[in-house]
């Protein structure tokens, strides 16, 4: 156990996780509340074609996917509002259709191709000290646009229209909270991969709602959650050497699982 | 002055008239109810009247001003939503979100005592620690009656009240309005005529179209006119009293 803590690669992996945790813990709370989690799956994947649009354009991939899943996040907030597609459909549209075009990008950049499979699952373990500083700074980010709109996101989450007869910029509120996911996951993408990004988004918060009706010890809880099963995923990965983000999910899912059968006892 | 006046109002979702040439009137102190069928526009009338949406044709004004200048005198009770059964919200912070003052102003202490004293209002102080999903349709039907309220409204719009709780509850339903009617003009809509007729002291009659606008009594008289709504709305279920005994 000693021995897993004296890497610096697995200090920096571990500091990485607390970090995500706490990013997915705050914003993944309003995403399952609100019900946007198929949304945020399709920002990330949208992300994905921002990332290969940075490849192909030479430019830092993270930056070339800010602006790329921000655009796209805001796009279909407005579509929901237009109501000419349904926002079902328009997900599976961007869905595809992003993870299509980083595919394409990558696939017409000439020479060095980067390993795509980093982007889904991450590379937890090749965290560099930019990275975690990165990383900070977006948690600050999170931490204090949450804290400002608190009032404003538990209403829309709650109940959209009657947020806007109150006189609240509800259909802004809800840019800002997907502005808030893509952020997040444009941030994240290089460390934990896509997927875990959904599943950090989703299942810590899907846990701690399960355990509490305040909004504030559901998101404290769902940070706390994240970065037990981060590390717990980790450690697991280390001594079978196995793939750490894939090792996360499956912990997580475990966790869901176990959670859900003990709450179910308790009716 | 009038709570709602509403002169020529049209509006089309994709080519198709929803309402047409619409004109009504709501006095301070009325206790309406808006019926007609599914679909018949009556919701989207509320909508225009609280200013989400707004009308092709025809002007709307709510106590003399435009309805999104008017949005501190309306309270609003939506249809039934759907939201998660464990959403992290109790009764309190629920009531409170009525109380939104705008970007970055918190609730104060007023907000926090008109929360409590309309809570007491509408029987539901002793529960208001318990989450949202905790409690029945009535109670809960009390809890965003009292949302649309704490403000202190003079307009209070109601989409659908019925729906959302059991029959028996209806007559706690309608003592509580009867309690509300003195301080507020009071619109509900309804598709079921027979549920809100000897309740309200005024009907509409909306299918696109407004057919019948006035008292419940004289809508007697003009029977001939009131059966220009769906016949089917009048008649469903068992023949039923549309008028009070007198």
């Amino acid at each position: 156990m000693l021995e897993f803590f004296q890497y610096q690669f697995m200090q920096r992996a571990l500091i990485a996780a607390v970090l995500v945790s706490v990013a997915c813990g705050v914003v993944g709370s309003y995403v399952v509340i609100k019900r946007i989690v198929a949304l945020s799956g399709a920002i990330s994947h949208a992300a994905f074609g921002g990332v290969g649009l940075g490849y192909f354009l030479g430019v830092n991939p993270v930056l070339a996917a800010i602006p790329f899943s921000i655009i796209s996040a805001i796009g279909i907030g407005a579509v929901k509002q237009k109501v000419k597609i349904s926002e079902d459909t328009a997900i599976g549209i961007l869905w595809s259709v992003g993870m299509a075009l980083g595919v394409i990008f990558i696939n017409l950049t000439p020479g060095y191709a980067p390993d795509l499979f980093s982007y889904l699952f991450g590379s937890i373990l090749t965290v560099s000290n930019s990275d975690i500083y990165i990383m900070l700074f977006l948690d600050l980010i999170i931490i204090a646009t949450v804290y400002l709109f608190r009032r404003e996101f538990l209403s829309v989450s709650f109940d959209e229209e009657f947020s806007k007869v109150a006189g609240l910029p509800a259909s802004w509120i809800y840019m800002l909270l997907l502005a808030l996911v893509a952020l997040s996951v444009v941030v994240l993408i290089k460390v934990v991969g896509v997927i875990l990004i959904i599943a950090l988004l989703t299942i810590p918060a899907a846990i701690a709602m399960q355990y509490t009706y305040r909004l504030g010890m559901m998101i404290l809880l769902a940070v706390g959650l994240g970065m037990l099963f981060t590390t717990v995923g980790l450690y697991i990965s280390y001594l079978f050497n196995l793939a750490s983000g894939a090792t996360i999910v499956l912990v997580l899912g475990l966790a869901f699982l176990l959670s859900s059968l003990l709450k179910k006892d308790n009716w | 002055m009038k709570a709602v006046e509403l002169n020529d109002i049209s509006i089309k979702f994709n080519e198709q008239y929803v309402l047409k040439d619409i004109s009504l009137c709501i006095d301070e102190k009325d206790f309406m109810a808006i019926i007609g069928p599914n679909g018949g526009g009556k919701s989207t009338l509320l909508k225009i009247i609280l200013g989400i949406l707004t009308p092709d044709n025809g002007e709307v004004k709510v106590f003399g001003r435009e309805p999104k200048q008017a949005k501190d005198l309306i309270g609003y009770l939506p249809q039934k939503l759907s939201f998660d059964p464990d959403f992290p919200i109790n009764v309190y912070e629920t009531v409170l979100t009525g109380r939104y003052h705008g970007l970055f102003k918190g609730y104060n202490q007023k907000d926090k005592e008109a929360v409590l004293h309309t809570l007491k209002d509408v029987e539901m102080h002793d529960l208001k620690d318990r989450q949202i999903s905790r409690l029945s349709g009535g109670q809960m039907q009390r809890v965003f009656i009292a949302r649309a309220i704490v403000k202190g409204p003079k307009l209070l719009l109601m989409d659908e009240p019925m729906a959302s709780i059991d029959p028996e509850m209806q007559n706690s339903f309608y003592k509580l309005m009867s309690q509300l009617k003195n301080q507020m003009a009071i619109v509900l809509v309804s598709h079921d005529v027979g549920a809100v007729s000897t309740h309200v002291d005024k009907i509409a009659c909306l299918n696109r179209e407004l057919y019948y606008h006035g008292s419940v009594e004289n809508a007697a008289n003009g029977l001939e006119e009131i059966y220009h709504c769906p016949i089917d709305l009048i008649s469903h279920g068992i023949p039923h009293r549309v008028l009070r005994e007198h």
